[in-house]
């Protein structure tokens, strides 16, 4: 194999990892080797592992919130106060919806309704959308102020924790851009929606971190 | 147990593509450890020279610079591209799927990305080398946020190692849940799994800690968060608990898969079951559980409060009481056994003295008046090495020639290699004892320059680095060289699931999922004699 026919396979394997040959989703590899139900409870227990590790990274920003807040409790109401609370609140509806139709995404593919899926799906991206546009607007709103990540410890906890709470929101919006592609492909069915499960999973903990960020950032003014 | 006509896992499939885009976790396992390898050797020569140049005081062959790059390029290439993803990415990935009757880990693509990643965040922490960090491995703020060197480079790159690290641990995880051969129940488990299994625990929830720790020293230093920087309200000493609350863990993450290779070597060559499996096996998860709450004993000097140091004193005193029952159990596992001195049996009983030397010196470290006196002196480096080098890379080193038929379908010269261990064993403690006793004289680490007075220790201890150094290229020359002829299935007469296979595996492992009904350590039992 040359180092051209390398070059691409690399390339096409970042491009499309869930493409990449060998895969197990090939039957023949050998590897493959276990039954469906095994991959499924399999998978589901994976991914709540690394949902304890999402959890565990926003703990430490938490742990330093109450830190800072217990030291500097003005400080902490003063900078709340400034938070657009209307926003923030739109942004919290906006995302727990999201997380309803997500779940109705994954219980659409348990009953092969893949129409309802397709839908489901593209209500939670573009949910995630709009919450990325307000953020936009608020952060350029305090960026015009001149409030920025430094200008005090409150502001340096609100913009590490929102950004990379956006982080994943984007992260999450490019998982389920994936899912949704391949529901257009016709690869998931009520006795193969594994993915669509797990994916699910993910944007429930975008939608938990929020629900926890918003009243400490937000309401404690 | 596979038919002669099958190819082994070496066989299938030449060159660089079906090694590099393989899922085979036999292969994965092999190129972690020879990326491991590589950057072991590099962090040694930097050690090599670090010892070098305290050859006379004042400055020997670098400046101080130089010396600060060498021992930060040390600290942090060892721990976060070797010890950590080391024993637990090549052989828990080479061994558990064997050890537990399964032909692969659960998820086979997702261990290549751990490995790409692994690879990804070397590469990043290689470029950083640009500008050479010289902060230490532990980037204490505020220095961390003040050097001029490629902090944010480097932590990036260990921001990706962690990552690979978290997706490892997962696999494993899953992989021993689902995965285990009908019959292999959790009691039966080979004592490897369970070590593995705890150290995955500890990765899974110990490195998303340190990940945001690096990135908001990442923010500290791009933004000016100011978390970290008194001067804007913070507090450094707020990093130190994040990196400890990881790099405690971390600790066990490095010593514990060791401890499950110590625990597989030591009752194949006294023919006898391991005494106390259960308790080794509880031991390695009481060990994960109390390393989340002893991070504190790194900081009794930083200015905690005083109630918080004796709760963490005591705690860290607990902490040695699993490990102490896994020592003894091995002790026990010995007694009266019919011991066979073979090369990984000597670096087994050797990782028990050396590890039971550096885990009784922690003691000293962890009783708070003791602490104030020896902290950041070269009496923790010496601690610090009993354990990792002692332990884990003892440990490490037992492995590679436990397991080598089996990975490789050879044998090697087990005479030259008992020469290589003796010159590694003396050469280890020629290097480390004498810096017990710096430290205890108060020869702080980390220094460039010491007093007059400290000359004779330190050169000693140089002259040991020769000796060690000698005995690893022989070591590996050994290794390099295998014997003519291929290896059989069970050199050592193991009971264990690897060995009842040809050596090397298929590249299936197994054709048929074996049925387990006994347990794995009953060597010189009944059971032994009818099979």
């Amino acid at each position: 194999m040359g180092f051209f026919d390398v070059t691409s396979k690399v390339l096409k394997s970042i491009a499309y990892p869930s493409e990449m040959v060998p895969s197990i989703d090939t039957e023949d590899d050998g590897h493959h080797h276990f039954d469906h139900e095994t991959e499924h409870s399999g998978a589901k227990l994976g991914m709540w592992l690394f949902l304890a590790t999402e959890l565990l990274l926003f703990g430490g920003l938490f742990a330093a919130y109450a830190i800072y807040r217990a030291k500097y409790p003005d400080m902490f109401q003063h900078g709340s106060q400034s938070l657009n609370v209307v926003l923030g609140t739109v942004n919290t509806v906006i995302l727990i919806f999201s997380s309803l139709t997500v779940a109705i995404a994954v219980k659409a593919i348990q009953e092969n309704r893949i129409k309802l899926v397709k839908i489901m799906l593209w209500i939670t991206i573009i949910c995630a959308a709009i919450f990325a546009v307000n953020k936009y607007f608020e952060y350029s709103y305090k960026f015009n102020l001149g409030i920025f990540p430094g200008t005090d410890i409150f502001y340096s906890i609100y913009f590490a924790a929102t950004g990379v709470h956006m982080l994943h929101v984007f992260i999450g919006m490019a998982v389920l851009g994936v899912l949704l592609r391949k529901v257009y492909k016709g690869k998931y069915s009520k006795d193969n929606y594994t993915a669509i499960e797990i994916g699910g999973l993910y944007w429930h903990l975008v939608d938990l971190i929020w629900i926890y960020l918003f009243p400490l950032l937000y309401l404690v003014g | 147990m596979s038919q002669e006509q099958e190819k082994n896992y070496l066989e299938n499939g030449e060159g660089f593509a079906s090694w590099f885009f393989t899922v085979d976790h036999k292969r994965i396992g092999i190129m972690y450890l020879w990326a491991i390898g590589v950057f072991f050797i590099i962090a040694a020569i930097a050690s090599f020279l670090v010892r070098f140049e305290h050859l006379t005081p004042g400055q020997t062959i670098m400046t101080a610079h130089t010396y600060n790059v060498l021992f930060t390029l040390h600290g942090s290439m060892m721990v976060f591209l070797f010890i950590v993803p080391g024993v637990a990415a090549s052989f828990g990935n080479f061994l558990i799927p064997l050890m537990i009757g399964a032909k692969d880990v659960i998820f086979p693509k997702l261990n290549l990305y751990s490995f790409w990643l692994y690879l990804l965040g070397a590469a990043v922490f290689m470029i950083a080398l640009a500008a050479p960090a010289d902060t230490g491995w532990t980037f204490y703020t505020p220095y961390s946020i003040e050097s001029g060197a490629n902090v944010i480079l480097i932590t990036f790159g260990i921001f990706i190692l962690g990552f690979s690290s978290i997706l490892t641990g997962i696999n494993f995880i899953v992989t021993m849940h689902k995965l285990r051969a009908p019959g292999m129940t959790w009691d039966r488990l080979p004592l490897f799994c369970w070590a593995a299994y705890a150290t995955s625990l500890l990765q899974v929830l110990a490195t998303p800690v340190v990940g945001i720790t690096l990135l908001l020293l990442i923010g500290e230093r791009f933004f000016g968060l100011g978390f970290f920087d008194p001067a804007r309200g913070g507090d450094p000493v707020l990093f130190q608990h994040f990196f400890w609350f990881y790099s405690h863990p971390a600790v066990y993450i490095m010593i514990l898969p060791a401890m499950g290779i110590i625990s597989e070597v030591i009752p194949v060559f006294s023919r006898k079951p391991i005494f106390g499996y259960k308790a080794i096996a509880y031991a390695s998860l009481a060990i994960a559980l109390i390393s989340f709450l002893v991070w504190g004993h790194h900081m009794f000097v930083s200015g905690q409060s005083k109630l918080i140091n004796v709760i963490f004193s005591v705690i860290t005193y607990a902490v040695a009481v699993p490990t102490a029952i896994k020592v003894f159990n091995w002790l026990w596992t010995l007694y009266k056994g019919s011991i066979e001195l073979s090369t990984a049996m000597l670096y087994s009983l050797a990782f028990i003295f050396l590890f039971t030397i550096g885990g009784l010196t922690g003691l000293f470290l962890g009783a708070l008046a003791a602490d104030v006196h020896l902290h950041d002196t070269y009496f923790v480096v010496a601690h610090m090495h009993y354990v990792m080098i002692g332990g884990t890379v003892f440990g490490f080193f037992a492995a590679l020639h436990f397991w080598y038929p089996k990975m490789w379908g050879r044998m090697f010269d087990e005479f030259k290699a008992k020469i290589a261990f003796v010159l590694i064993f003396i050469g280890f403690n020629v290097i480390f004892f004498p810096q017990f006793i710096l430290g205890t004289l108060g020869m702080p680490r980390r220094y460039f320059n010491y007093a007059p007075e400290f000359q004779s220790l330190h050169q000693l201890s140089t002259y040991g680095t020769w000796i060690g150094a000698a005995g690893f290229i022989l070591m590996l020359w050994t290794l390099m060289r295998p014997l003519p002829g291929k290896a059989p299935g069970n050199p050592y007469r193991s009971l264990s699931l690897e060995w009842s296979m040809d050596s090397p595996p298929g590249t299936f492992n197994f054709d048929e999922i074996p049925t387990i009904t006994e347990p794995v350590y009953n060597y010189g039992t009944k059971i032994e004699e009818e099979s």
